[in-house]
């Protein structure tokens, strides 16, 4: 064993010689020959499931903008790895993309722990990560941008919507026991708490990742509606473990006029798993649905089904984002003349690119951008049918003005505040002073 | 495949509507009223709807509940272009007031007219109110939940009206029910009436009595608050019975699933004493299967879709069997007497068969549906017994006892037995021992095959489908006491009915917490499990 601890010794310091004479020589090479982006997606483990797809739309539109003559008259050469739902893994894969591969800008992660293990690699190394699903925000950095929703752009505008169109006044909260339900449910249950929801009119439950049996959380949700009040779920639960969920709603005979679950992980892909017709009426929270009637949608569901060879393949929601994210990028370029990252992090804030349900998507100084809300019905071919959506376009928040500790930072990433974490009261860097 | 036939129904009634343009339909034979109110679901927003929805309700008339049951089923089309609003069943177009078919012809568009949930709960309160006369028993059966589930005021006399010619006694009471909820919730309703509603909410209402009881509270007049609150503390003295009930065919149901996810391994560990990591993923393989054969049949035969189950059983035993007989001959043959070595190449078998699953079927979940046998739910008391469940403890049942006497009473049985617990003596008694080893292996997978068949119909069938069972089969068979299939029995049932014990006290999580926990320190107090095998070939 000591043999081979000395061995990995030497190889890590030869590596680092390497590393520090690469790092020697000047961006000069950048210069010449095709820009490189990566893409740190899972394709295997139990992660692949959602982010294979990622994979797929990056490819298809890298391959789009280089048949466009690519950025700044460069080819566009994606670096495809594969981080297994493995975290740590994800963690050193983002450094060979950077280090060794010398790629401009990553677009990858689905998990907010994948996200929050790179982290510190993209900050160290000073390159660009655009993060494409909805998350329970919380944070900012330089060096992320968060195309996906905070919980201002999802989870509040949902709950509005059942207080004011279903008129829910008992809540049921259910989620996966992670980080991102976790902090959703937090900012949620302050949020119903304010307006006027007594503490026993709300449930919290949560289950472990893949949870497949739940007979007794659904006959607690059945004992828990039956209460004379109107309920409805509000549900965090993560990805694979919603089939069974969704199965045992319907086998208990839960219909979605009785108690509405509105999902904010479910989308077309998940949907795509199993027979929707038990699961009509209920409803998901969405910046983007494939059933939005638009110009753009379509070419782009056309484009997406021709690339993957397959008209039964649907799109979601991560993959506008990445859509959004990755014209974000190449119009950052283009203005800033350089894929230099300092350079783009300037030219990126304000860049505006259409969105795929007819608005327009804005990087805002906090590194999210501005989206529409939209609350679709599950109909029986898989589809949702939008049954609401916000008027004007919604500006992501970083930091939740409903939790005490984090209603009084801003993130701002332009001059003169260029901070993640200011704070508004005391005017300095470094986030809140009130403790949770 | 999902888009296909759903154009084609579309270019079917984009032929027929070419017709309805140029003819006038006979939408307006209903009452130029009810004609024109159909008419305008066809342009209408979804606040709009609900007002056309309440003012065909309230014209009382019958001939509007096809268009009110088209809407709610998701049935009603409108013609992009001239607006008309028929209605679409297999195929065929109907006029939505007079049901008359129209013959397909034309060449636009139609578009379905979308409901949600708060106008579907408006469709059935007022087509309760229009088919509550109906001849056929099972729609006023409906009507009348519906009436129960509406408490308007407005029903009143319609639902006494109903009470009086009703014939069939569970539809009478379905409406006394409704006819008494209604009345609790009426604020000028006499005291008298009142209290003589509150037994029969009490006693017929279901699941929904302490509910509407609940809601009652708040408005009753003093004097019937006692009665009321004596009502409700009955049926939660009732709930809390059927709630220890509940959790102990909870606990049977997922000791159940455990039983049908370990005992594969109870032949494979327990038995052979191999570590074997891909156990998960012969259930995988076997969900598979049954993915496959479903398949087929929608495409082949739909009409033996009820019957995949049982084909797909014998196909995803001989399957998994096959590929677990290929793994001992081919890797656990050369790894007898090693553990270790075998667990690490079994982990990687089941990383290779993980990964090829996901290379041939894709990433993504694949649906495998409930056939009509196994879908819904009874109540038996205060039960809710879910169908699928239910058939999958007695299929647990029926595999424990097949396994068992295969064991115990056949010549093959005998053998495994005599190789498992002395190997050179068996051989010097002639019998194959290889051939008994790659038969025992390919038995203890063909099982999990056939776990993999049931499992498929409460979990997802995707790649990682094994990787959630295969620490619960250890735990197991662990717990029960290797090499013991009762124990295994046992052993299932006990942390199944355990963790449904815990579970509405301690959450999900800390339920699977404490389990392991308890585990942990029982393994520690007794190393060879429950039923603990006795004897010289345990020393070994």
């Amino acid at each position: 064993m000591t043999g081979v601890h000395r061995n990995l010794a030497r190889l890590g310091l030869g590596v680092a010689m390497t590393m520090g004479a690469l790092s020697a020589v000047p961006a000069f090479a950048q210069d010449e020959g095709p820009i490189k982006v990566g893409i740190l997606h899972s394709l295997s483990g139990t992660m692949a499931i959602s982010e294979t797809t990622l994979r797929d739309v990056m490819l298809m539109l890298i391959e789009q903008q280089n048949a466009k003559g690519g950025i700044l008259g460069r080819q566009i050469e994606p670096v495809v790895v594969d981080t297994a739902s493995d975290w740590p893994l994800a963690a050193e894969l983002a450094r060979r993309l950077i280090e060794v591969d010398e790629v401009d800008a990553v677009f990858g992660c689905w998990t907010s722990v994948c996200r929050k293990s790179v982290l510190p690699v993209f900050e160290e190394l000073n390159s660009l990560l655009f993060y494409p699903v909805q998350y329970e925000g919380e944070e900012s950095q330089r060096n992320v941008f968060y195309t996906g929703a905070s919980p201002n752009q999802q989870a509040i505008p949902a709950v509005d919507y059942l207080m004011d169109e279903e008129g829910v006044e008992r809540w049921v909260l259910a989620g996966t026991d992670y980080v991102y339900p976790q902090t959703t449910n937090l900012i949620l249950e302050q949020y119903l708490l304010d307006a006027g929801i007594a503490q026993e009119d709300i449930l919290i439950n949560y289950t472990p990742f893949g949870h497949s049996d739940w007979q007794t959380i659904v006959s607690d949700i059945v004992a828990f509606g039956s209460e004379g009040k109107k309920t409805a779920v509000v549900s965090t639960i993560n990805g694979d473990a919603n089939v069974p969920f969704y199965r045992e709603l319907a086998n208990q005979g839960v219909a979605a006029e009785d108690i509405p679950v509105v999902a904010f992980s479910v989308g077309e892909e998940e949907l795509s798993g199993f027979d929707t017709t038990p699961l009509v009426g209920h409803l998901a929270a969405w910046n983007y649905f494939m059933s939005v009637d638009t110009p753009e949608n379509a070419e782009f569901i056309e484009a997406w089904q021709s690339f993957i060879g397959s008209t039964d393949r649907v799109t979601n929601d991560p993959m506008e984002a990445h859509y959004i994210g990755f014209n974000m990028w190449v119009a950052a370029v283009e203005a800033a003349g350089t894929t230099d990252p300092d350079a783009v992090i300037d030219a990126i804030v304000g860049v505006e690119v259409p969105n795929l349900t007819g608005g327009v998507a804005t990087m805002l100084p906090n590194h999210h951008i501005t989206k529409p809300v939209l609350i679709g019905e599950i109909q029986d071919d898989g589809q949702f049918f939008v049954v609401w959506e916000t008027e004007d376009l919604v500006p992501g928040d970083a930091w939740s003005d409903f939790l005490p500790e984090s209603a009084v930072l801003e993130a701002d990433w332009t001059a003169p505040i260029n901070c993640g974490n200011y704070n508004t009261q005391t005017q300095t860097c470094g986030g809140s002073t009130v403790t949770p | 495949m999902r888009f296909r036939p759903l154009q084609l129904l579309m270019l079917a009634l984009a032929l027929a509507c070419g017709l309805l343009a140029t003819a006038p339909s006979r939408a307006q034979d209903g009452g130029a009223d009810i004609g024109a109110l159909v008419r305008a679901m066809g342009e209408a927003s979804l606040r709009e709807l609900q007002a056309i929805v309440s003012d065909l309700a309230a014209t009382g008339d019958p001939s509007v509940t096809p268009s009110l049951e088209a809407l709610a089923a998701g049935n009603l089309y409108v013609n992009d272009e001239t607006g008309a609003v028929v209605i679409m069943q297999r195929n065929r177009m109907y006029d939505p007031v007079s049901e008359e078919e129209i013959a397909p012809v034309g060449d636009t568009d139609l578009s379905r007219i979308r409901v949600n949930n708060s106008l579907r709960r408006d469709i059935g309160t007022a087509l309760g109110g229009l088919t509550l006369m109906s001849p056929n028993t099972a729609t006023r059966m409906s009507a009348a939940r519906s009436m129960l589930a509406a408490r308007s005021p407005d029903n009143l006399p319609l639902l006494e009206e109903a009470i009086a010619e009703e014939t069939d006694d569970a539809v009478r009471r379905m409406m006394n029910a409704a006819r008494a909820v209604t009345i609790l919730g009426m604020p000028d309703a006499s005291l008298e009436e009142k209290r003589a509603a509150i037994p029969v909410v009490a006693q017929s209402a279901g699941r929904e009595a302490a509910t509407i009881l609940n809601a009652a509270l708040s408005t009753a007049p003093e004097e019937l608050r006692p009665s009321i609150e004596a009502s409700i503390a009955g049926i939660e003295r009732d709930r809390a019975v059927w709630g220890a009930a509940q959790n102990v065919w909870f606990g049977i149901s997922l000791g159940s699933v455990l039983l049908l996810a370990a005992i594969g391994l109870a032949i494979t560990f327990g038995v052979m004493g191999v570590i074997n990591m891909a156990h998960g993923e012969m259930v995988m393989l076997g969900a598979y299967t049954t993915f496959v054969v479903q398949e087929v049949i929608r495409q082949s035969a739909p009409g033996l879709f009820d019957y995949s189950l049982a084909i797909a059983l014998p196909l995803a035993f001989l399957v998994t069997a096959l590929v677990g007989i290929c793994i001992e001959r081919g890797v656990i043959r050369l790894l007898y007497g090693r553990p270790l070595e075998t667990l690490l190449a079994t982990w990687g078998i089941s990383l290779i068969l993980q990964q090829a699953v996901r290379s041939i079927f894709g990433p993504t979940n694949k649906m495998v549906s409930n056939p009509s046998w196994m879908s819904g739910a009874f109540e038996l008391g205060g039960l809710t017994i879910t169908w699928s469940r239910l058939w999958i403890v007695v299929f647990a049942i029926v595999v424990f006892v097949a396994l068992l006497l295969v064991l115990k009473r056949t010549a093959l049985g005998l053998q495994m037995r005599a190789v498992t617990q002395n190997r050179r003596m068996a051989s010097a008694m002639g019998i194959r021992t290889p051939f008994v080893d790659a038969m025992t292996f390919g038995l203890g997978s063909g099982i999990a095959g056939l776990a993999g068949v049931a499992l498929s119909q409460i979990d997802n069938v995707s790649p990682n489908l094994g990787q959630g069972y295969i620490i619960d089969s250890f735990m197991v068979v662990v717990f029960g006491g290797v090499g013991n299939l009762w124990g295994t029995l046992v052993g299932a049932m006990t942390l199944g009915i355990a963790n449904k014990f815990l579970e509405p006290y301690a959450g999900a999580v800390l339920a699977k917490i404490l389990i392991l926990v308890l585990i942990i320190l029982f393994i520690q107090r007794r190393p060879r499990g429950l039923f603990a095998l006795k004897g010289r070939a345990v020393e070994q």
